[in-house]
């Protein structure tokens, strides 16, 4: 049980460990950038009168939703190597993977962001003389991204979080990191309950300042 | 890109078979976790709603402390933790005395985690019913237990038919984590083919096939359930 519960083991990694919390927030960092700018540029496919441009934009979606994350971060793990010729290391091809992934996810957030805005609003640009790119840029789009923000943070959570899956190919992040020590120092117990506890605190502090905002500015 | 294209490895022996039976624990991990999933799910987002303050407070911290870890934490938590956790004996039926504790593991991690994402939903649907209805229920002599299961749980559950399908589709996506504690599911399957035939192409594509048939196959059935029963009038609301 708890007695033999050893602290020491979590103090003495501490900087590994933190090494490898590093690698985690970079991956969340640059899927979040590099899906919001895949994933706007899919929405406005997706919403867009040309029916094929659409029809593609909907197919990567629905594509990219109906398969589990291990099973695409396996696929480049596997195909970048190969499309590029030469190994470049298990990052960037899981970096790949997770960028093409969220763009899926943050799609269909900014596809409804977008709907959102009432159609009464569109009219009333148009009525008082707007362009089509002016009743974007001043009517339709900063409603619709007030109305995207907690949305668009609970999917940065759900991203931290889903970092973890990296495990399968054994990229050093903060999980991989503690499993490590876990094994060389043979403290399973300390180490898991540590990450559990380290995500959990992150997590809950970002589920709550969402919450906070929304209350805050009524979203 | 040079690869040596031999798509005759899927239905050769024994890798057709790998992948029918990953394919048969896919499935099996997803049912059993759902069964879980929807019932405590369901229990815990009612406590969410009911009047009283301590049955409030710990649906609320059960949906937080579910939700704020990784599931693959929690994976691991389940498999190589809790049995360390436990009295010796216990433990160690745990770990390998309990009929394949790698699968019971799995869906049980898979369907406490899901639970809570399931008892949003619920609390999501009893709360777009509206305080009327309850009220209503109320001063007409029904117990609350009988508010809920005449007026509120019955118009709750059809508004969130569509969120509860993605939810089942989350979970049956999910159980592709069980992989990591030794459950060979079509994924696991997919890259032990990869690892041996270095046909990963061919593996990686059959596994995807797989996902997408049953996606679609659930998002048909479930178009016809939504359709069948929608409340005229109402928009279906989920909790995001």
């Amino acid at each position: 049980m708890f007695n033999n519960f050893d602290g020491k083991v979590v103090l003495d990694n501490l900087h590994f460990l933190i090494e490898g919390m590093q690698t985690t927030l970079l991956l969340t960092v640059v899927a979040i950038i590099g899906g919001l700018l895949l994933g706007t540029l899919l929405a406005l496919a997706r919403l867009s009168p040309f029916k094929t441009l659409s029809f593609v934009a909907g197919t990567y979606v629905n594509f990219f939703r109906s398969m589990p994350l291990i099973l695409v971060i396996f696929w480049f793990y596997f195909l970048v190597p190969h499309i590029l010729g030469r190994p470049v290391g298990g990052f960037y091809s899981v970096l790949v993977a997770f960028v093409l992934f969220e763009a899926a996810y943050y799609c269909e957030i900014m596809r409804a962001g977008i709907q959102s805005v009432r159609q009464g609003q569109i009219y009333a640009g148009q009525a008082l003389g707007l362009t089509y790119q002016q009743n974007m840029r001043y009517v339709v789009l900063p409603q619709a991204f007030r109305n995207m923000i907690p949305i668009l943070m609970t999917q940065a959570i759900i991203l931290f979080q889903d970092t973890s899956l990296v495990y399968v190919v054994g990229i050093k992040d903060f999980l991989v990191s503690a499993d490590l020590v876990a094994n060389r120092e043979n403290r399973i117990l300390e180490m898991f309950t540590t990450v559990a506890i380290v995500y959990f605190v992150i997590c809950l502090s970002g589920s709550l300042f969402i919450r906070r905002l929304q209350e805050k500015f009524n979203l | 890109m040079n690869y040596n294209w031999d798509w005759g490895v899927l239905v050769r022996e024994p890798y057709l078979e790998w992948l029918t039976s990953g394919f048969t624990w896919t499935i099996v991990v997803s049912l059993t976790a759902w069964v879980l999933a929807f019932s405590l799910g369901s229990v815990i987002g009612i406590m969410r709603t009911t009047n009283s303050n301590l049955l409030r407070r710990i649906a609320t911290c059960y949906v937080e402390l579910f939700r704020n870890i990784p599931l693959l934490v929690q994976m691991f938590l389940w498999y190589f933790v809790f049995p360390e956790l436990l009295p010796q004996d216990a433990g160690m039926w745990v770990k390998r005395g309990m009929p394949m504790p790698e699968f019971t593991t799995a869906a049980i991690c898979l369907g406490l985690y899901t639970a809570s994402r399931v008892a949003e939903q619920v609390r999501a649907g009893i709360n777009s019913i509206g305080q009327g209805q309850r009220n209503a229920g109320l001063a007409m002599g029904l117990t609350p237990a009988q508010v809920y299961r005449y007026v509120l749980l019955p118009v709750a559950y059809r508004i969130i038919v569509p969120p509860l399908t993605s939810e089942f589709l989350t979970i049956f996506k999910n159980s592709s984590v069980a992989l990591t504690i030794g459950v060979l599911e079509t994924t696991a399957q997919a890259r032990q083919i990869e690892e041996y035939t270095f046909q990963g192409f061919e593996a990686f594509t059959a596994a995807t096939v797989l996902y997408i048939i049953v996606t679609s196959i659930v998002m048909l059935l479930m178009r016809f359930v939504e359709g069948r029963v929608s409340i005229p009038g109402m928009i279906s609301l989920g909790a995001k």
